[in-house]
Formats: structure tokens, sequence, C-alpha cells
């Protein structure tokens, strides 16, 4: 791993939201080609490293730097580190007075000022690719919610991110739904794509995890590959966590 | 009824119309603007300005607009600032207008989820881009349907000018009374104009709804 070049460093990090720390001196390298889960405890700060990553919320200590350069929410910098450090949010978060095509194109358009036509064939490449494309006229209320977030992932990937992070893409989706997106995002990393992924799906994480960080109370309990971290769980707390994942059968008495 | 004099009053209430008309779009033009700026301060709470926002909101709203006029029309002369009437109405439209437009527009912007912003700025989209492009248009549909409402009252309000002489609808009407005493002629040309003027403002706005929310929430 330590030949492929670092593109995201999260170092020496503090968060607090007023007194309480949420994140405590957290520090994480993601590097080129590699898929990174994040799980752990609701609560335990998985959510905001990633939005700490795309400069959606201040830290008290420490930096983040994406290839080198300081990301920060302020810095006039950022809108250019963010067209490369893309982000799908839990709750999809279309834009809801813009149709599909046009919520998939808006930025490389606006913000990249790239080619309607050649955005446009791109869009549609990616949206029939999700298997979305007779979907591209329609406005997000009429999509399920696991066809927003597929769109969401297209809409990400249409601007060429180098980085993508994932935050419980589909904590909100009904189960029959979790697979059609979890199947669009293990495509993504077969083709070699840079992810950062909160989840709660052990099992998508086990499968898609080159690296598993399991994190408790702001600080990384425990950190391995996905075959350690889910076969040999070595803290206490992990091997708690897991547990937490499956059901003892009742006996009738 | 008789409909000679109907007839022979059209005139006359057509170019009270036109006044009615001519005032009530330059108010309703100015209270659009005063309420826009004035939502904006508000909802990005502009120090100090947004106190005195929230000051003129409430001092607008909680004071009938006849009182505005007379307080505009015959108290700012005697302070030495010069009123014209049309002048007048349009300022008194405008001012109690905006109040109402300012908290039509705020509650549209403030309805809008914090989060939609943050997806927006993570594709990259800059603050200008992500209000004119996400925020306002999202603000505007939730906005449109008091907006209508809004528009609508103002019209009506505008049968208070007659207190400050500005011939308008309502002073024609009374004026053709007190001189000929054909009330029921004239109270029906009366609801008749403004009916003219109403109904299509009423429609338009319809309309105005249904495009502006078909992408959000349907027919």
């Amino acid at each position: 791993m330590s030949k492929k070049e670092e593109i995201v460093r999260v170092d020496h990090i503090t968060k607090r939201y007023e007194e309480n720390a949420i994140l405590e001196d957290f520090s994480l390298s993601v590097y080129e080609g590699e898929v990174v889960v994040i799980v752990g405890p609701s609560g335990c700060g998985k959510s905001t490293i990633l939005r700490i990553m795309n400069g959606l919320e201040p830290v008290q200590k420490g930096e983040v730097t994406y290839r080198g350069e300081k990301v920060d929410g302020k810095l006039g910098s950022i809108t250019r580190i963010r067209e490369k450090v893309g982000m799908v949010f839990q709750s999809y978060e279309l834009f809801p007075h813009k149709t599909i095509l046009q919520n998939v194109m808006l930025a490389p358009v606006l913000v990249q000022k790239r080619d309607k036509k050649e955005v446009k064939e791109e869009a549609l490449q990616l949206l029939s690719r999700v298997g979305l494309s007779e979907k591209k006229d329609n406005y997000p209320r009429q999509l399920s919610g696991g066809q927003k977030q597929r769109v969401a992932i297209v809409r990400a990937l249409c601007m060429h991110p180098e980085v993508l992070l994932f935050d419980e893409v589909t904590a909100a989706l009904d189960p029959e739904m979790v697979r059609e997106v979890l199947e669009v995002i293990l495509s993504l990393a077969k083709e070699g794509k840079t992810m950062v992924i909160v989840t709660h799906e052990m099992a998508f994480a086990e499968a898609i995890a080159d690296r598993v960080i399991f994190l408790d109370a702001g600080h990384i309990e425990e950190e391995g590959t996905a075959e350690e971290f889910f076969r040999h769980p070595k803290s206490e707390r992990a091997k708690q966590f897991l547990n937490s994942f499956t059901y003892d059968k009742v006996v009738h008495e | 009824m008789n409909w000679e004099v109907i007839s022979s009053y059209l005139p006359l209430y057509w170019k009270a119309m036109l006044l009615t008309l001519r005032i009530g779009w330059l108010g309703i033009l100015f209270a659009i603007l005063i309420g826009f700026l004035v939502a904006i301060v508000r909802f990005y709470k502009v120090p100090v300005v947004s106190r005195i926002a929230g000051v003129y909101i409430e001092f607008f709203r909680n004071t009938p607009l006849l009182v505005q006029l007379f307080f505009l029309y015959f108290a700012l002369p005697k302070i030495g600032i010069p009123m014209n009437a049309e002048f007048t109405g349009a300022l008194g439209l405008a001012l109690l207008g905006g109040a109402y437009m300012a908290e039509t527009f705020r509650s549209g912007l403030e309805s809008v989820a914090k989060i939609q912003t943050e997806s927006a700025m993570s594709l990259g989209l800059n603050k200008s881009q992500t209000v004119l492009h996400i925020i306002f248009p999202q603000a505007f549909s939730v906005s449109v349907p008091a907006f209508v409402a809004n528009v609508i009252f103002l019209l009506k309000e505008t049968s208070v000018f007659s207190a400050i002489s500005l011939m308008d609808l309502m002073f024609r009407a009374k004026d053709l009374i007190g001189l000929y005493y054909k009330t029921t002629e004239c109270l029906v040309l009366l609801v008749f104009f403004y009916a003219l003027i109403l109904i299509p403002v009423s429609v338009l706005g319809d309309r105005l709804e249904r495009r502006v929310r078909h992408a959000e929430f349907g027919d």
C-alpha cells in the first residue's frame, strides 16, 4: 500500500460540538485505489469524518489535506477540491426542483464549465449504467429511495471525482432497495475507484473493504483488512460490536 | 337597474380602474423588491439591519393601510416632506406589501433544508451558485401560494386610496352615489370592475403556482 499515492490525509484532528468531543486526535490516510470502510456504533463520529474530508465541518485542531492541499470550507480553493472529492449523502439530497438529468448535469456544466452536449452524453451513459436512463426526465419525487440514491451516485460520478465519500447511503432505504445501491458501489470498487464508505451493512463492508476502520467514541479502536476485522477481531469492543449483528436462536421452554 | 346609467358611467369607471391598476402594480412591484431584500436580510441575520427589518415588518403588518396612508399623506408634509397623492398610494402599498412579502419569502427560504446547501457545495458549487440555482428556486416554489395571495390582498387594499383623494374605483363609486343616488348601479359597477382586475390575476396566479410547483410537488 505504501507505494500508492496518498490522496486524502486526515492529520490529528479534534472535532468538538460545544463541549462534546466527537473526534479526538484522529488520523487517517486514504491511498489511491483503496476502499476504506468505517464502521462503528451510532454517534461514534463516522459521518463527521466524511463531512470533514469534504470541508463541510470546521475542526478545532489538526488539518485535512487533499493531495497536499488544505481542505477548509472557508478557503476559496474548497470548490476545486470538492470537484475531486465527491460525496453521497444518506438522504440522497437530489435537487427536488430539477429533473434527474438536470441533477446530474448541473455541476459539470456550471462548475466545471464543460460542454453541455458532452456532459449530457456522459450523464445518459452513467444513468443507463445504473439502469435509470428512462427516468431522465422525471423529478426526484417520482423515484423510489433506491433509485434516488443511484442517481445521487451518478451525479457525483459525473464530476470525475478522484475520491468518493459514501455516508450511510443505504441507511434510509427499504431492505429490498439496499442491494441495488450497493451493487453500484461494488462495481465502482471493481474499477479501482478510491472510496471511503461509512456503513452499517456488515456483509457489504466485508465484501468491499480493503481496509476496515472500527471507530468507537471518536478514536480508532481497531484497524485491519476486512478478513482480519470481521473474522478475527482483536479488541473486546470490536467483538462486542460485531456480535450485536447476530441473534441467538430462541429456545422455547 | 338602469342600463343606460350603467353604460354612461362605464368610461368613468374604466378610467378609475386604470388608476387603481397603475398605482397597484407600482406598489406591488416595489413591495416585491422590498420584501425580497428584507427577507434576505432577515434570513442571513445581517447584524443590526435584521433588527431594523424586524421592527419594520411588525410596524407595517400591525397598523391599517388607511392609517399608514394618512400618516404619509398628512403628517409627512407637516415636517417638510411634500407628498403627492399617487406617490403616497404607491409608497403606502409598497411598504405594507413589503412587510407581507418579506415574511412570505423568508418562510420559503427557511423551508429549504440546510443539507441541500451542503449537497450543492459538495458538488463544487460556490455560495452564490448554490443560492441562485438551489436555494432560491426551492424557496420560491414554497412561497408562491402565499405570494399570489399577497398580490390579491394588496390589490384589494387599494380600495382605501380614496381616503387620500385618489380617484380610484372606490372614490368613483362613492362620488357618483353622492351626486346622483344611483346606488345600485354604482355598486354593481364597482363589484364588476374589481372582479375584472382580480379574476385574471387569480387565474394567472393559479397558473404560476402550478408551473412553479410542478417539479417539487406534482399537480
